[in-house]
């Protein structure tokens, strides 16, 4: 079940900060502590400016969702550009092709309870992020 | 020559016109009696008034920009200005003129009750006047505004990267809020010039009021760090709080080689020993 729903556009470096801004408000609005907050703004720091740099620009659409007893936060994010031809080495720590340090991706997948990523080359790239509580 | 009996009205029924205006900005939905005290409500709505007459026996339904609307148009800037100042939205202050058009269109239906051609020319003509002078003073506040905001950044951008002196040969720079490339880029600049200018051999970077170091961050800390070896300086990043240590170690980014303590006091106390500066408790007084 989804309790809330808040869409942030990701145009330019500027919307990463507002993404962060509206993840850390949710995340709050959970009753996530410190720590998971932290971890949660962070993968979306990343995760955004991924959509802005690599994907050309897209939407984060983050949800509080109830599965069960468990309240979770679950931010998925949408563009339309030229997707990844090999998910598994960009997964890969150290893997980079804009001169950044190559643990964005990974390292969300670490930072977050669920990871899910579905690229098509010349399509896209959406990528499903949860953390429980 | 107009044939506009406009400019006489407003003459002779000034202060009725005055009055129903003031109780329509009175009444209106978009009146911030809180921002606005009623006298000074008034005093604008009044010299207005005086300044449309003026423009309107000088060149009739002219353009804002024709000189005979000078009077005018100073006093709308004016009217931009401190209204954006007081905190009212473009909207709110273009209002301001819009709520004119009630009471002229009342005085106008009554003069010219008869004469139901005449009415709806000069109807036309005031909304069109009213309606061009409510956009550029809606204008002149948005202009206000983003004056404000760029003059703010410029501002944030300044004072939020300063450089301090700690003690001899030591540097301090407490970063507060998000770190994105532009700033990054004021930060290491002044940094490293400062590094140059004292002399100094240790800088430390503080991080406290930094709330998200993802990858980016890390790597334009690491960045600076390497510049300011290069430059003989070693750095300390300090400040590091609980959450973010535990983030950026799920992130995998790691200060390799870099010397990182938890507190400025703690980077101090290093500082300290790296310097040579030995400090010791005096006799309390």
């Amino acid at each position: 079940m989804i309790l809330a729903r808040e869409v942030v556009d990701l145009r330019e470096s500027e919307d990463v900060l507002k993404a962060r801004q509206q993840a850390r408000a949710l995340a709050l609005s959970v009753g996530f502590g410190l720590v998971d907050q932290t971890k949660i703004v962070t993968a979306v720091s990343e995760l955004a400016r991924n959509t802005v740099t690599h994907g050309g620009g897209g939407t984060a659409t983050l949800e509080v969702v109830e599965y069960g007893a468990h309240r979770g936060l679950r931010i998925v994010f949408r563009d339309q550009g030229p997707g990844i031809a090999d998910v598994e080495q960009a997964l890969r720590d150290g893997y980079t092709t804009a001169g950044g340090l190559g643990l964005g991706l990974g390292g969300s997948r670490r930072l977050m309870n669920d990871f899910e990523i579905s690229s098509f080359p010349g399509k896209g790239t959406t990528v499903t992020v949860v953390r429980w509580k | 020559m107009t044939t506009s009996i406009l400019p006489g009205l407003i003459r002779r029924f000034e202060a009725e016109l005055l009055k129903d205006w003031v109780r329509e900005q009175r009444t209106a939905v978009t009146l911030r009696s809180d921002l606005l005290p009623d006298a000074e409500l008034e005093r604008q709505s009044a010299q207005f008034l005086a300044a449309l007459q003026a423009g309107l026996e000088a060149e009739a339904f002219g353009e804002i920009s024709d000189p005979g609307w000078e009077r005018a148009r100073g006093f709308l800037e004016d009217v931009a200005r401190s209204r954006g100042r007081q905190g009212f939205t473009p909207s709110e202050t273009a209002t301001f003129l819009f709520s004119l058009k009630q009471p002229v269109f009342k005085l106008l239906q009554r003069e010219l009750e008869g004469n139901p051609a005449a009415l709806v020319g000069e109807l036309w003509e005031i909304t069109v006047l009213v309606d061009r002078r409510g956009l550029f003073t809606g204008g002149r506040a948005l202009i206000g505004r983003e004056v404000m905001i760029t003059r703010l950044q410029a501002e944030l951008l300044e004072r939020s990267t300063p450089v301090v002196k700690l003690w001899d040969r030591i540097l301090a720079l407490p970063l507060i809020g998000t770190l994105d490339s532009s700033r990054t880029q004021v930060v290491m600049e002044s940094l490293l010039q400062a590094i140059v200018d004292t002399g100094s051999s240790v800088a430390i970077i503080d991080i406290t009021g930094v709330p998200t170091v993802d990858t980016l961050v890390a790597q334009h800390l690491m960045k600076t760090v390497a510049a300011a070896r290069l430059m003989g300086a070693e750095c300390v990043i300090s400040g590091i709080r609980p959450a973010i240590a535990q983030s950026m170690v799920h992130l995998g980014v790691s200060f390799t080689d870099i010397v990182t303590k938890a507190t400025l006091a703690d980077a101090i106390r290093h500082a300290f020993a790296r310097t040579g500066v030995s400090v010791g408790r005096a006799a309390a007084v």
